[in-house]
């Protein structure tokens, strides 16, 4: 009791003091109230703009590539969603088996989850090459086409490719995540249920689903949030293109707000994407509230 | 007869399924390295298959030595990551060790505060963050990314080291204080040497972030002497007309490397680290 009373009397400024985790805090916070008011403002780099209220924010709502943006920025980080969650649930059940080499083969699976992202986008830029490309070269060996697939200069096969690699990225996350999850399942649950003749499916319906399920919703959240604010992959693969039909907020941002230098507008731009992350990571909140 | 019954069962729902995971997951990399080790001609005959290799060569990565400034790049990403991730560790230990174990006026705003930084991505935040980069004059140097990295990573590191701090049993501190220790004594004589495991995998986390980071080294070091391996290949090894393929995958290649072999080595970390902090925290 004692030993427990000091534990709460000790006052943590000794080694950790407030201006410190304030300090933090401000590195954060100063850039995103600075982002706020460079959106109100007509600012250009090298200029300091003009006060103009909320005008930046009305203009991108009449502005066709910001629609285009908005939606491809949609499908890219919710569409994707289920097709990782799909694959890494049936990559984590895999992992879940007795098998020999188990070590190397998460270590292999993990990869392109953990290698960086703008230098496996280069191996995906080669793969989607319309003269380099291995798929094209297969397929036209096989008779199937004629001519060279252009994946990244047609708009519905640049969207499909970039989302391909994104789920490629995403599915090693989807799986150990799943798998951590798999693992604390308590055996007994399993043996119990077979020893009353639980079959199989029913196993995987009734024990392993629902002591996966926060783990999914948690992964899923996750996945959304950090794809719903890419920048490289698609800056890689496409640079936005053909003719800005593969945007998403992060690469429209930084083309209307530093290569066009229209700064206070390319803030608004990425303001947009606030609301929206708020909402997801409100829900992870809640969620895992909930897990606790 | 039972047994190749019990190979067969198990070959299509084990192996074959694992075989076309690898697969799909390994294909680029396996493309990358072989076109790394290709002349430049070998690409252009579509005679061949391009899955092999027809004849092996070094070229690629001698002219990424010799033509480019592949060396610098390496340098610059090794001294960012590493100043980058010991600052991180740094800090993030001590908030870790008060979000887990001290009750203080406002613990647990600073708990979600630390929740939300995490989940604060950096492209909500580049453009300010660039404005003010370069009114500090900070530009193409290393301060640049060394101030700006913990802002990722110090939120993601105290997140997992508090889950990890959580593991051990309070009772052990608890009669260590009893015993006269101080605060600081029971961090660093009993909680640390306990938290290798969770320490490891934070440090490998920042330092993997580090590496891979890629949208602020683009904004804030454009200058050649400064860039760092995902900016450096991206923006000199990809030109308008012409494309070193071999170069650009061998420079890939090598960017990746020392990441996958971490990784490989502490998979297991990385999963119990993961289990620790990110998903039960």
């Amino acid at each position: 009791m004692a030993a427990n009373a000091r534990l709460k009397s000790f006052s943590m400024r000794d080694f950790f003091d407030r201006e410190r985790n304030l300090g933090i805090m401000l590195f954060m916070a100063y850039p995103f109230f600075l982002g706020i008011w460079l959106s109100l403002t007509d600012s250009m780099i090298g200029r300091a703009g003009q006060f103009i209220g909320l005008r930046n924010f009305v203009d991108l709502l009449t502005d066709t590539i910001f629609h285009q943006t908005a939606k491809n920025t949609f499908i890219y980080a919710l569409v994707t969603v289920p097709f990782k969650a799909m694959l890494g649930l049936g990559l984590a059940l895999i992992l879940n088996r007795h098998m020999r080499f188990s070590s190397p083969v998460r270590a292999a699976v993990m990869m392109p989850w953990i290698v960086p992202t703008a230098l496996s986008s280069l191996g995906w830029f080669m793969i989607f090459d319309p003269v380099f490309s291995p798929i094209s070269w297969l397929f036209r060996n096989m008779g199937l086409i004629s001519k060279n697939i252009n994946f990244l200069g047609d708009p519905i096969l640049a969207i499909s490719s970039v989302c391909w690699a994104n789920i490629w990225r995403g599915v090693p996350f989807f799986g150990i995540t799943i798998l951590a999850g798999l693992q604390s399942v308590p055996q007994e649950l399993h043996e119990a249920a077979a020893i009353d003749g639980a079959s199989v499916w029913h196993r995987f319906r009734h024990v392993t689903i629902p002591s996966i399920k926060g783990v999914v919703l948690i992964a899923s959240l996750l996945s959304i949030i950090w794809t719903f604010a890419d920048f490289q992959l698609i800056y890689i693969l496409t640079k936005g293109g053909p003719a800005n039909e593969t945007h998403i907020f992060g690469t429209y941002t930084y083309q209307i707000g530093l290569q066009a230098t229209e700064i206070g507008m390319g803030a608004a731009i990425s303001l947009y994407m606030f609301p929206i992350l708020a909402v997801f990571a409100i829900l992870l909140l809640i969620y895992l509230r909930k897990e606790q | 007869m039972v047994g190749s019954d019990v190979f067969r069962a198990k070959f299509f729902s084990l192996y074959l399924p694992l075989t076309l995971y690898l697969v799909f997951l390994l294909f680029p990399f396996y493309w990358m390295l072989i076109v790394s080790f290709k002349p430049t001609n070998d690409l252009f005959d579509m005679k061949f298959s391009p899955f092999w290799i027809q004849q092996f060569t070094l070229e690629n990565y001698l002219y990424l030595f010799q033509n480019t400034d592949f060396i610098t790049w390496l340098k610059n990403t090794l001294i960012v990551s590493i100043v980058s991730t010991i600052l991180s560790l740094v800090c993030s230990i001590f908030i870790g060790y008060a979000l887990a174990r001290l009750r203080f006026p406002g613990s647990n705003f600073l708990g979600l505060g630390i929740f939300l930084a995490y989940l604060v991505p950096p492209t909500l935040l580049f453009l300010p963050l660039a404005q003010v980069i370069s009114e500090l004059g900070l530009n193409n140097t290393y301060w640049a990314l060394i101030l700006t990295y913990p802002t990722q990573l110090i939120p993601f590191a105290s997140w997992l080291l508090m889950g990890y701090f959580r593991t051990i049993p309070k009772e052990i501190e608890e009669s260590a204080m009893a015993d006269g220790c101080s605060r600081i004594q029971i961090l660093f004589r009993m909680v640390l040497p306990l938290s290798v495991p969770g320490l490891l995998s934070a440090g490998i986390f920042c330092f993997t972030l580090c590496w891979n980071e890629f949208l602020y080294a683009l904004i804030f070091m454009s200058s050649g002497s400064m860039k760092t391996i995902p900016v450096g290949t991206v923006s000199d090894l990809i030109k308008a007309d012409t494309l070193f393929w071999g170069a650009l995958m061998a420079s890939a290649v090598l960017g990746s490397f020392p990441i996958a072999f971490i990784y490989s080595f502490f998979v297991k970390h990385y999963v119990s680290g993961l289990t620790a902090g990110a998903v039960k925290g």
